[in-house]
């Protein structure tokens, strides 16, 4: 769902990108015919004003990618790109920007000064990206909503179908969430060996831990501790305090 | 003391074989078959010696020899009382006198009724100058001509502590001399886990209680202490960043020293008789199975593998070549046994779930808690068991007295130390000791004291 609402949305962002450029570049093309800015007011002294364009081609380029500037100034003593540095009064160069870079001339005459740009677009491949901030693992209440503990039966470390389904859920918030690591805890109720229940509790986090890689979660987003029954949720002698013990607990591993 | 034993054995004709064996193991010499359900049952005919511990007199004026002595009086009487293989008698039947002294005793005193005592230890006891000096000695009663067995002397810094030393050496000397050249256990200790607080602490005190002091102040939850076998050493698994991790306490330097850290949940350390391997439970493989390393944590080495927890293990301490542990591969735990190189795995266990193993110091026996019919609403509960290996036969040593766990044997193979709780509650749970039959029970610590481990000298 959220795949298919990011692809629009590039689309939309790209189209939107090249009729921008269309624009942009139209403009451009305007003044390489005659300029009627370049021919200012009339000159007074003899020397005439000088007159530069310049374009670039193509005027949107993936990251990598070359463009070829290509400009032309008249009457002009000095001719400058910043960026570039001092050029030719006509010329040709092949530039490839690592980002999107406005070219800007200069051309420099004994009747005045000329300016150019052309503004060439470095499309950058972009991750997709999350709603939130990506360094941000979000809050633990949204973390809660999403990732819910899994409940086990007794001295089991299987998980039951309505924990099949809580990891599920947390997969796909997890896999949306690249930021965002777990720490998995094992919990066991009280009944029974103290020793046993903790690598009792290891073996309930690793099922959990192992249907989340399998769901494509990371494993080394993972981290599994194992509390056993030295950390209880609750300490009365009922079935729903023991069922709310013997879980794996998800927290955000800060 | 008879009917719980023949109700829970399996094969109640075998019984006196049984009763036999286990006789053996706790008296080690067939003539000092001591405890009279087992004559009942072995028809050996051998009385327990019955011994009278005279109060020592008082041999200066100095204020302090009174509380010391005393001290040292009562601490003689239990340790001979505790050591199982003695018919004491009671202080309310022993002559008045107290002899401090060999020319001061008359023998026949003693031996007569009502006291009728085989053995009497007695002697003097005094505090000069800052020092507890004693003599101590044990007449056979009923030999006149050359009565003495045993005379020793003491000279230590004067304290409380002191007082109770001597008469745990005074009184290892005697049992040693008389129970067959097995070494008492007097001297020996016992490392716990002390709860304080939500933290554990592993804590340590004397065989009988008395001394209990802290070891570790982690201020987390340290649990499964395991002291090595010459007492310089205590491997215990603690709550750190990355779960639960083995550690390791050096008694001589008083500090926790390093042991290498591994993935996952790393618990239940216990160490070869020989002092070198560890074995321990560790989960880096993702799955709890058994590793042995050597004692620095070096040459780890998995010697399990099989899916579900593996937990638990404890060497047989006479040979070094067997190890005992606890495993879920079949859901609810078992006890197992297997070589150290992982292979002759035997079940020992059919049912229930079974825990916390304890080899016994000769070899033949594995002391465990067991619930032998676990599950929701299930009658019964978790008790204290001792198992013969090579039969799989078994004794249930404590009913319904609350849960029981983690036994742990003495040296000398007489007692078993182990925790209860009686309402069931985890912070109610009190250390107890027993003797290897089941008997004597009485309670070592107050409420927050669990996981106990005895000595290995």
């Amino acid at each position: 769902m959220n795949v298919t609402r990011t692809k629009l949305h590039r689309a939309i962002v790209l189209a939107a990108t090249v009729i921008a450029m269309g624009a942009v570049s139209g403009c451009h093309k305007k003044q390489s015919g005659i300029n009627p800015n370049s021919l200012g007011p009339t000159p007074t002294e003899a020397a005439p004003a000088p007159t530069a364009t310049i374009t670039a081609d193509p005027l949107a380029i993936d990251v990598g990618q070359s463009v070829v500037l290509n400009w032309r100034t008249q009457n002009a003593t000095t001719v400058t790109i910043d960026g570039i540095g001092q050029v030719n009064a006509n010329g040709t160069q092949t530039v490839s920007p690592s980002n999107s870079t406005n070219f800007h001339l200069t051309a420099k005459g004994d009747g005045g000064t000329a300016e150019a740009n052309v503004r060439v677009t470095v499309r950058v491949p972009e991750a997709p990206t999350a709603p939130i901030n990506e360094s941000d693992m979000g809050s633990e209440e949204v973390f809660h909503q999403n990732v819910k503990d899994v409940f086990f039966d007794y001295d089991s470390y299987d998980l039951r179908p309505d924990a099949q389904a809580s990891v599920t859920q947390a997969a796909s918030y997890l896999n949306a969430h690249p930021a965002i690591r777990v720490v998995i805890g094992g919990y066991c109720d009280d009944r029974g060996s103290a020793e046993y229940n903790l690598a009792l509790g290891e073996n309930r986090a690793n099922a959990a831990r192992t249907a989340l890689v399998n769901a494509g979660v990371p494993a080394n987003r993972l981290r599994v501790i194992s509390y056993g029954k030295e950390k209880q949720f609750c300490t009365e002698e009922t079935e729903s305090c023991w069922q709310q013990n013997r879980r794996a607990q998800f927290s955000l591993d800060r | 003391m008879f009917s719980p034993v023949r109700t829970s054995t399996h094969s109640p004709a075998r019984l006196p074989f049984w009763l036999a064996a286990f006789s053996l193991l706790l008296l080690c010499v067939p003539a000092l078959h001591a405890q009279d359900w087992f004559k009942t049952s072995t028809s050996s005919g051998a009385a327990s010696i019955r011994i009278a511990v005279a109060d020592f007199k008082p041999l200066s004026s100095d204020p302090q020899t009174v509380p010391f002595k005393h001290t040292f009086d009562t601490t003689l009487y239990n340790d001979l009382a505790n050591a199982g293989i003695f018919d004491m008698v009671s202080k309310s039947l022993q002559p008045q006198a107290t002899p401090g002294a060999p020319a001061e005793i008359s023998l026949a005193q003693w031996s007569q009724a009502p006291a009728s005592a085989a053995m009497v230890a007695f002697g003097g006891f005094s505090v000069q100058g800052g020092r507890i000096i004693c003599n101590g000695y044990l007449f056979d009663a009923k030999n006149t001509q050359y009565p003495q067995v045993l005379a020793k002397q003491y000279d230590s810094a004067a304290s409380e502590d002191s007082a109770r030393q001597i008469a745990h050496r005074f009184a290892d000397e005697i049992i040693f001399r008389l129970g067959g050249g097995t070494p008492g256990i007097a001297e020996t200790k016992i490392y716990y886990v002390k709860l304080a607080g939500g933290n554990k602490e592993i804590w340590a005190m004397d065989y009988d209680g008395a001394n209990q002091h802290p070891i570790t102040h982690l201020g987390t939850i340290s649990i499964s202490p395991r002291i090595s076998p010459d007492n310089t050493r205590l491997a215990f698994s603690s709550l750190g960043k990355q779960g639960f991790q083995i550690r390791m306490y050096s008694l001589l330097l008083n500090r926790t020293v390093n042991f290498p850290i591994a993935a996952g949940t790393n618990l239940s350390p216990a160490w070869s008789p020989d002092g070198k391997d560890i074995a321990y439970s560790s989960s880096r493989t993702h799955d709890p199975e058994i590793w042995i390393s050597d004692a620095n944590g070096g040459l780890a080495r998995r010697i399990t593998s099989f899916r579900g927890p593996d937990v638990s293990p404890v060497y047989n301490p006479k040979t070094g070549s067997q190890i005992a542990w606890v495993s879920g591969r079949t859901n609810l735990p078992q006890i197992y046994i297997m070589n150290t190189d992982g292979s002759g795995i035997q079940r020992m266990t059919d049912s229930g779930y079974a825990s916390s193993p304890s080899w016994s110091p000769n070899g033949q026996f594995l002391a465990f808690a067991w619930n032998r019919k676990y599950g929701p609403g299930a009658p019964g509960g978790q008790d204290i068991y001792v198992m013969e290996i090579a039969t799989k036969r078994w004794i249930q040593l404590t009913h319904d007295s609350g849960p029981c766990d983690f036994p742990s044997w003495s040296p000398d193979g007489r007692h078993i130390v182990y925790a209860n709780s009686a309402d069931g509650r985890a912070a109610h749970t009190k250390i107890w000791t027993m003797l290897a039959d089941g008997t004597q029970k009485h309670a070592l610590t107050d409420a927050g004291a669990d996981m106990p481990n005895w000595s290995w000298k």
